[in-house]
Order: C-alpha cells, then structure tokens, then sequence
C-alpha cells in the first residue's frame, strides 16, 4: 500500500487538509487547475487536474485551518442545507485529492 | 447523493481545458539569450557563446521573472524557454524551477549539448511536464560537427541526451534536414524510434529560415544554398506515399483556401514572445521593429529609421508596460489586410495557403516586409499540389476556381 492510500483511508472529519507543497493550484477563467510540481503526482509527464463542481466548492472552503467537519458546516451555510449531508462529499473529495498527492493532512 | 469522482485529469493537448474562451495569454515564447555554444551553418538567430555585446543587454533574472508573473496572471499555463541556446544562461536553473512554481508548464527548446547531472536530476524531480525538445544535426560526429562547427559537440550532444534516458525525462528529437546530414535520415529514423518520448515519427525542419534579423547577407546566401530544393523536399514528404495522401486528404478538409487580403490566419494576439532584450514580438519569426513592442526600460526602442511594410496598423505604440496591453495591440495584427498587388494577385487568391508556409514572419525574414510573396515556399507548396494531382503542370494555386473540387478528388474543370 502506498503512503497516500494509508493516508486516505485513515482520513476522518476531524482532519484538517491543506493543498500539497508539490502541487501548484492556480485560478485560471474561473477553472481552479491543479498543476504537479514534481514527478510521481500524474500518470503522464503532461497532466495535470481541475475540478467538477462540487469539488470546486469544496476546495474555495479548504484554507488549511478548519477541519473537513467544519468545512461541511462551511458549505451547508452556502448552499442553505444540512451539513451532515455535504460531509459524504467533503470527506471523499479530501480522501480523493489526498490519495492523489495533491492534498495533504496537517 | 455522494459523488464518485470530484478531479478530471487534462491533458492540454487532448482536452479543452476552458469551459468557453481560453485564457487572455495562451502561450509565451521567452528566448532567453541569442547566443549559442554552437554555430550552426543554417541557423536564423544565434550569436557566439562568448559575445559580450550581446551578453550585456540581455534581460536580467529579475525581469524574466517579472514576465514570467505577468504571463502567468494572464492564465498563461506554458511557457517555451528557447534561444540561441537557453542553457546557456547562468541563470537557467532558477528560472526554471521559478516558471515551474509559478504553475507554468515549460517547453524547453535545446541541443541538449550543455545539460549537467544536476539539471537532469531537476528534470527528473520536477518534470517540464511537456517533452523537451531536442534538435538533432547528424548522427555521426562528422556529420554533427560540420553543422555545429564545434569540435567536441557530438560526444556534448550524446552526453546529453544520456544524462536525460538515465533518468527517463521524456524528450523527443527533430532533424533539421541539411545536404551534410542527407544521408543519415533513416539511420536518424531508425534510432529516434527507439526513445522512449518519441510517440510519434520525429519532425523535420525543411524549410531554413534565414536570418530572424535581418543582420548578416553573407550568410543569408549561404542559408539560401543549404535549403533543399522543392524536389528534395517533396521525395522527403513522400517517403510513404500512401501515408502522405491520406494526410493530405485530411489536412486538405480543414485548411485549404484562399486567405484573401488578411496576412494573419494564426492565432496572433492569443500568445507572445519576449526576445532576450525585453521586447515583445507577436511571434519568434516575426521580428519587424514596426510590430515590436520594447518592454525593457534599459533598452533603446529599435524603430529609429525603420519603416519597411506597405502596411500599418493605427494605434501601435512601440513601448508601453504590461503584457496585456502589448496583447491587444497585436489582436488587431489579426484583422491587418494588405495592399500589396502581388500578393493579392497571387497569395490572397491561393487556395494552396493551408499548404504554404508563407506568412508575414517568413515574409520578413526574406524581403524586410510583411506582404511579399516568397518565392521558395510557393514553388514547394505547388510542387506538392501537382504531386498530388491538385494543379496540372504550369498551373498556380491562384487561377484555380473549382479548388473544392480538386481538393476532394472530383476535378472537373477550372
């Protein structure tokens, strides 16, 4: 097993993640793109990630300082729903990029 | 209902990465230095390694960066690092990696004669994430050193390159066909197969451009008796003939045509280049001081008794400060017609345009404007169309009415 998948699977609400310092994530027309900064993190020498939609919201709300829990009460404020509900998503979402290498927790 | 999937890997070249238009910078070239640790019998732009006039005015770490900042603010998401040759610069390392932090994808242009262990580490721990290319001049020593005119710089070529398998950077290799390296195609070929980068057949460079600035005639003439003729280059395109006309036929469908009077049918304005004194240039090629825009405060502005073209644009202003503005000034390159009568004669009337690499930077380059027919890409863009059965012998892309026809195989008549 790889680092990362141990790092993901032990992954829990209380965690607190922030973007890796090997991934350089930048804003470009509205798109948040991800972009490796050292080999290992794409499959090919030429790839690099964005987000859907979901994925996006979860990131603007990911500043490194609140737990993924508080992330989900974050987004339920936004999109007027129960968090417990968006805490599926933000605990996937966290596990996805940090198994990625592109994620990090502190 | 929890999602499966919340990252889309992209691949630039595979996928559109925008949701609608791109961003305002697509691409900056930066040509780091004109100098070169070669001196190469064709080439368009390099000075001595050691040429201290050109050394002194080349801009400052300090400034490529800021360029760098300013390319990347406009959602610019590759920069191409070329010259002369880049790895000349002390500097290079830091700039790099600078590029790389900046989220900046870099395509690096290079002999590869001059990378080190450490920079081939740096490639291998933090990867340009485009394929370095590496421009090939013969296959044997004697082949190589008789373009490069150095001695030692095929086993700096070899050393090179070995330093970048050890470590599986991925790079690809281009030839640039000359009559001391003829002979050696298919050996080039055969090995080029064998790196593990190269997914696809290496690509040629036929047509020499002569000198990007127009500074040395003497070497023009030679430039000039280098290139092959358009036979040569045909019996090159047509190698495996089944395999040119079925490419012909596709690339046939998407850009044959006349241009009519509009020099520009690139993608100018969308991308920029920086030569290594601070001015901003629409492209590589096209180096008229009337369409450069000097971005380096330390630099005197080259317009000074230049006045070549027999077309303006209003409103270009030969300095000014940021990227963006230097961007919308070449957008309206785009909309640019020309006047000359020869070329709406011939080129503006040409359904072979898609063929012809005939453009205002070839144009420059040849006569000093940006609206002059060039004669020897024209005689090798209908050389192919009479191969392929597209004009008849003594026929010219301009008289042609039915090109449709042609085109698509159902010739009839004019």
């Amino acid at each position: 097993m790889e680092r990362g998948e141990i790092m993901a699977t032990q992954l829990n609400l209380d965690a607190v993640c922030a973007c890796s310092e090997n991934v350089v994530a930048r804003t470009i027309e509205g798109e948040v793109v991800l972009i490796p900064l050292i080999a290992g993190i794409g499959d090919e020498e030429d790839e690099l990630y964005t987000l859907n939609e979901t994925g996006q919201a979860i990131w603007q709300k990911l500043d490194g300082k609140k737990t993924l829990k508080e992330v989900a009460v974050s987004l339920a404020e936004v999109f007027n729903g129960p968090a417990s509900e968006l805490e599926a998503d933000v605990l996937g979402f966290a596990s996805e990029l940090t198994k990625r290498g592109i994620l990090v927790a502190k | 209902m929890t999602e499966t999937t919340y990252v889309v890997k992209r691949r630039l070249d595979q996928w559109p990465l925008w949701k609608e238009s791109g961003p305002r910078l697509g691409q900056l070239d930066m040509e780091l230095t004109e100098r070169c640790n070669n001196d190469c019998i064709h080439c368009c732009i390099n000075r001595p390694a050691n040429d201290a006039s050109a050394w002194v005015g080349e801009i400052t770490t300090k400034q490529v960066e800021d360029f760098l900042c300013k390319a990347a603010d406009l959602g610019c998401l590759q920069v191409r690092f070329t010259g002369g040759e880049p790895l000349l610069r002390q500097d290079f390392q830091a700039l790099y990696i600078y590029a790389r932090r900046l989220g900046l994808k870099v395509l690096l242009f290079t002999n590869a004669c001059l990378i080190t262990p450490g920079l081939a580490d740096l490639f291998q721990r933090m990867p340009p994430l485009i394929k370095i290319e590496v421009t090939v001049y013969g296959m044997h020593r004697e082949s190589y050193e008789a373009v490069t005119r150095v001695p030692g710089s095929f086993a700096q070529f070899q050393s090179g390159l070995n330093l970048l398998l050890e470590r599986n950077v991925p790079f690809v290799v281009k030839w640039v066909v000359l009559p001391q390296n003829k002979h050696e195609m298919v050996e080039f070929e055969a090995w080029a197969g064998t790196i593990p980068g190269m997914t696809r057949p290496p690509s040629y460079v036929m047509s020499l451009d002569l000198r990007n600035r127009r500074d040395d005639e003497g070497k023009n003439v030679y430039i000039q008796s280098l290139r092959l003729t358009p036979l040569d280059s045909l019996a090159i395109l047509t190698r495996d003939v089944v395999e040119y006309k079925q490419s012909m036929e596709v690339f046939a469908s998407q850009f044959m045509g006349p241009s009519g009077d509009k020099l520009f049918s690139c993608g100018v304005g969308c991308s920029l280049c920086i030569d290594a004194y601070g001015r901003a240039q629409p492209c590589m090629g096209l180096r008229a001081p009337e369409w450069t825009v000097n971005l380096n405060p330390n630099l005197k502005s080259m317009r000074e008794g230049d006045s070549l073209s027999s077309v303006s644009v209003s409103g270009m202003h030969p300095e000014c400060a940021g990227l963006e503005d230097v961007l919308s000034q070449f957008s309206r390159l785009y909309d640019l017609c020309t006047t000359n009568p020869e070329y709406l004669r011939r080129c503006a009337k040409c359904f072979l345009k898609g063929l012809c690499e005939q453009c205002p930077a070839k144009s420059w380059t040849e006569h000093g404007t940006i609206d002059t027919p060039v004669a020897y890409l024209c005689e090798t863009a209908h050389m192919q169309a009479r191969y392929i059965g597209w004009l008849d012998k003594n026929e010219y892309g301009w008289e042609v009415m039915n090109w449709r026809e042609r085109i698509s195989g159902q010739r009839s008549t004019r």
